[in-house]
């Protein structure tokens, strides 16, 4: 018995009066925490396996199981707590950075909870959606400065290329490798039904998803995984992935454990092998160096793909984006810290980076004050969790959003927080074929369809209760916003009155 | 007609449709209840093993060969449901015997049973395509039935 | 309370246009007689007009409209207008004495050319130095406010009801071809002078009932281009919207409300000819930040023309009337019967569908 042995974070609660044990639970539970106990015939638990993930309580057909936090804790301390000394024995043990997953789960604040928004009454009438036409469709990429007209005198219409979305979210990079293949499926489907796109992430790009390279945002990170001439132009545009907002300043490392088969093979690495993205790119140390990939991957596209640079959001964000909006790029995606992850150190994951809510509204507020808001596009990611966040943020200035978490949790993710270990019992990010198969792209696909559709249906119930019948009237119309609970320097960095202004 | 079909790629091995079946077919109100502490006599099996798994059940043939070899006359068709009489049923198990898909099993008492699409028991629908967590049994009309 | 400026203000209004295609010049007392049927969409804390081809004795020259709190302020601009115009002339703007209209500030014009020397060091045109002149002197000389900067052409506004406001700035004095009028129903002001409409910036003059839902989408967007929006007023920003697209970017009336007011995605894919469909397409893609949303139905006027427009959606009534070489536009039907009792043709202009009017000779120079 070593100091570091302690009791269970979970209980596994059965009602043994409701148990049938069907088993379903032992055959569903990839950390092997439910067993039978043949000699009995009931179903025992090894709690200290569990990551309370709810895969057995979802499936049991009895109600008979549910997954608790454990009480057992250690003397209560403001400052100690438990999961501070619990990190400390672990790293005692084990000498070793500390990993975690998906987004920070600190009570930091979350801003889009102290926004509210605005709706029409007498002076203006709100509209119906249900009755009048109410319009969602973005574009994405450079506008020019001027128009030009031909020796007629005619209008030259031709604009740089524009990403075309039927409403203003996007599904944010999550590479195959760290997700299945059958949620990377589920997510290309959905993409494309929904008129929308989802991003390949640094993983390359799987020959069976070509077909949806309409829908589809290539990316190039650090580590240049899968990326060749063929990846470039298959998509509609290229992301270059500088940061992410779970893990700014740091690059990637997926285990070579899931590195088999055809994620090797798509990444174009052997199998086995450590897949490990550098933190920065080796060939960008400033921000020339980004212009230059910029355009080295407009040639290689000949100039017919937006290229989309993605950077988390940090202290002097502003002056980033501003840069990056002179670089040539046509839209900056923005990560914030809260944003989520297949595996990143812990340390990092809880202390690096900034909110996305002030990101964007500095970001947005720097581009309008050079003249140059209209020369790239804003996209915003880091825990977009429902429609009126995407509303406020909309509000705020960006073009659109990026969500990922909530597309996971669509899926089926009950945000446990333990994909790094592989085993992921909802067939999302794992590789394991037993466990991918959990996860049926027709199901998968249908609930990110559903959930897209109820979160277009409210945003366009929100906006019609402003008198806004066109999403491109609410980008940047911080007079819809109010703040509540902020301080003046918080309401000055979002641009918005507080409340009963 | 529709029928209850499987697909093979999404079936996990769970066998949840067969505790669905048996509970559907207990003519009970609360799952505990009804299978707690019983041996469930399902009609839907689920075979395989870890890699490759898939559910069982009657295929509801339009010529039904298990109709054909029972000697009772118990098994008939009903709306391309193919269906038992419990009451004329003399448990020679010959219909078990001669199904090719192993669809028919005998029931507690030893007499046959088999799937009859839960349209006679309280769920009103098949309890194993409801029960299914990954859609791996279906119930449709498709065009290749047997 | 907030003062206007300090705080948005929404109104709802009345409004009212008249003009000859032809370019014959119409007394003012007809525009102000228009406003009178339409008394109750005002209540009493803003109205105004604007007459085009009203100074032809000076119609080469920037004729400047301001208001000012004293004697000192007005000394104070006019030096800093002579730094950069010759002022050929400067005068009190002629009023009569009402009860209906109090508390009038001092209020002045002055035909202004700007000084070759300043455009050739500057590297501007003559209307971008007007632009920037004027920006400068409403947000940075308390007490001075210019109201009208165009040329040939003046606008008259003031706290009261409009038919008062006509009477009081002499309007049947004046001779134009275009004129523009509004009643003002402010919802968040005591009232202001400057606060009235019509609001204009060189030759351009915007008179709008409504209250746009994408004020603020609007406002960040066009403030990106040196425009200051002072008074917070939908009119200001759609007339620095309408300034911005059709003398920076040079785009017609037409093209401009193909942006302020575009046609549903819906409808611009329904339309046959793909030169015109690629047309919309692009403007509502490129000016995409320009959409105005929520009711409104405004009157351009502009040197050589007007445009009425409604919101994609009419939201606000208003109704166009025809007799002869004259179009009349009002709020009310009631409005234009006042101009002229026996119009050939009354008709309401669909959401978004543009109305617009080109003079083609006397005082007008032609847009």
């Amino acid at each position: 018995m070593g100091v570091e042995l302690f009791y269970p974070e979970f209980e596994v609660v059965r009602n043994y009066d409701r148990c049938i044990a069907c088993r379903v639970c032992e055959r569903q539970c990839a950390n092997e925490v439910h067993s039978l106990l043949e000699s009995k015939g009931i179903m025992i638990s090894d709690e200290s396996k569990c990551v309370n993930c709810q895969r057995c309580v979802a499936l049991c057909p009895t109600r008979a199981l549910k997954i608790v936090k454990s009480n057992c804790t250690l003397r209560e301390n403001a400052n100690w707590q438990n999961d501070t000394i619990r990190e400390i024995y672990k790293q005692a043990q084990s000498g070793g950075i500390l990993l975690s997953s998906m987004g920070n789960p600190k009570p930091l604040p979350v801003y889009w909870d102290k926004i509210l928004i605005n709706a029409s009454q007498v002076t203006n009438p709100p509209i119906d959606p249900l009755r009048e036409p109410m319009e969602t469709r973005v574009f994405l990429g450079k506008k020019p400065e001027r128009v030009q007209r031909d020796e007629t005198g005619a209008l030259k219409c031709e604009l740089p290329p524009q990403l075309e979305l039927t409403m203003p979210i996007m599904f944010s990079a999550m590479s195959y490798g760290s997700l299945s293949y059958n949620a990377h499926a589920s997510l290309a489907r959905a993409a494309e039904k929904l008129g929308i796109l989802y991003n390949t992430g640094e993983g390359g790009l799987h020959e069976d998803f070509l077909r949806y390279g309409k829908n589809t945002i290539v990316q190039v990170a650090s580590g240049r995984f899968g990326v060749h001439e063929g990846y470039l132009r298959s998509g509609a545009a290229i992301e270059i992935k500088m940061g992410q907002g779970a893990k700014p300043g740091i690059g990637g490392h997926l285990p070579g454990t899931k590195i088999v088969g055809d994620v090797s093979r798509t990444r174009m690495i052997p199998e086995g092998t450590d897949a490990i993205s550098p933190a920065p790119h080796h060939d960008i140390y400033s921000i020339e160096d980004l212009r230059q990939l910029v355009f080295s991957l407009k040639e290689a596209t000949e100039y017919q793909k937006p290229v989309i640079v993605k950077v988390a959001a940090v202290h002097n964000i502003a002056a980033i984006a501003s840069g990056i909006a002179r670089s040539g790029a046509d839209i900056i995606a923005i990560d914030g810290f809260r944003g989520g992850t297949g595996a990143a150190p812990t340390r990092i994951r809880d202390n690096v980076g900034i909110p996305i809510e002030l990101a964007l509204a500095a970001v947005d507020q720097r581009l309008r004050d050079e003249g140059i808001r209209n020369s790239i596009s804003l996209v915003v990611g880091g825990s977009i969790r429902n429609a009126s966040d995407v509303v406020k943020a909309i509000a705020l200035g960006a073009d659109a959003v990026y969500i990922a978490t909530a597309g996971l949790i669509a899926l089926g993710c009950h945000l446990c927080r333990t994909c790094q270990t592989g085993r992921c019992n909802w067939g999302i990010a794992t590789q394991r074929p037993d466990l991918v198969r959990r996860l049926n792209p027709d199901i998968g696909c249908e609930r990110l369809v559903n959930l897209l559709t109820a979160w277009q249906h409210e945003i366009m119930e929100m906006m019609g209760g402003m008198g806004i019948n066109s999403i491109e009237a609410l980008r940047g119309n911080r007079l819809m916003l109010r703040g509540i609970g902020l301080t003046g320097k918080e309401l000055e960095i979002l641009g918005i009155a507080h409340a009963g202004e | 007609m529709k029928r209850v079909y499987v697909n093979e790629q999404w079936c996990l091995g769970c066998h949840l449709c067969e505790y669905y079946c048996a509970f559907a077919n207990s003519g009970l109100s609360d799952m505990a209840t009804a299978l707690k502490g019983t041996r469930i006599v399902p009609r839907i099996h689920v075979e395989g093993d870890n890699s490759v798994s898939f559910a069982v059940s009657c295929r509801h043939c339009k010529d039904p060969i298990c109709m054909q070899s029972c000697i009772a006359g118990a098994i008939y068709r009903e709306d391309g449901v193919v269906r038992i009489r419990k009451e004329k049923c003399v448990g020679c198990l010959t219909c078990i015997l001669v199904c090719p898909y192993g669809s028919l099993t005998p029931d507690e008492t030893g007499i046959a049973q088999k799937c009859e699409l839960c349209l006679q028991n309280g769920s009103g629908a098949p309890a194993c395509v409801r029960g299914c967590p990954n859609r791996a049994i279906v119930y449709e009309e498709r065009e290749d039935a047997v | 309370m907030r003062k206007e400026g300090e705080i948005r203000i929404p109104s709802g209004c009345a409004i009212a246009a008249m003009i000859s295609k032809s370019g014959d010049r119409m007394c003012g007392e007809r525009i102000v007689a228009s406003m009178r049927p339409m008394h109750d969409r005002s209540n009493g804390l803003g109205g105004g007009f604007a007459g085009y081809g009203i100074y032809p004795e000076y119609r080469d020259f920037y004729a400047f409209h301001l208001f000012f709190d004293s004697r000192s302020t007005r000394k104070e601009c006019e030096a800093l207008l002579k730094e950069q115009f010759e002022v050929v002339k400067g005068e009190l703007i002629p009023i009569r004495k009402t009860a209906a209209i109090t508390d009038e500030p001092i209020i002045w014009r002055y035909f202004v050319a700007p000084l070759p020397s300043v455009l050739r060091d500057l590297q501007l045109d003559a209307d971008e130095l007007v632009v920037r002149t004027v920006m400068k002197i409403n947000t940075s000389l308390n007490g001075a406010y210019v109201f009208s900067s165009g040329k040939n052409m003046g606008t008259f506004k003031a706290v009261g009801y409009p038919e008062d406001v006509g009477a009081f700035y002499r309007l049947d004095e004046y001779e134009g071809y275009c004129w523009t009028a509004h009643g003002r129903y402010p919802t968040n002001t005591p009232g202001w002078w400057g606060g009235a409409h019509p609001f204009t910036l060189l030759d351009c003059s915007v008179v709008h009932n409504g209250e746009i839902s994408s004020y603020d989408a609007n406002r960040r967007f066009i403030e990106m281009f040196g425009y200051k929006c002072t008074l917070q007023t939908d009119t200001e920003v759609i007339t620095y919207i309408l300034d911005y697209l059709m003398r920076v970017q040079k785009l017609t009336a037409e093209e401009a409300a193909q942006i302020i007011a575009a046609p549903f995605w819906s409808t611009i894919a329904r339309v046959s000819d793909p030169a015109q469909k690629k047309q919309l397409q692009y403007l509502r893609t490129m000016f995409s930040s320009l959409l105005i949303t929520g009711p409104f139905s405004i009157v351009l006027g502009f040197n050589g023309g007007l445009m009425a427009l409604n919101d994609r959606l009419k939201l606000r009534s208003m109704v166009v009337g025809e007799k002869a070489d004259r179009v009349y536009i009002a709020s009310e039907e009631a409005a234009i019967r006042v101009m002229e009792p026996d119009v050939d043709t009354i008709w309401s202009p669909s959401g978004g569908e543009p109305v617009v009017v080109r003079v083609t000779g006397g005082q007008a120079d032609g847009r």
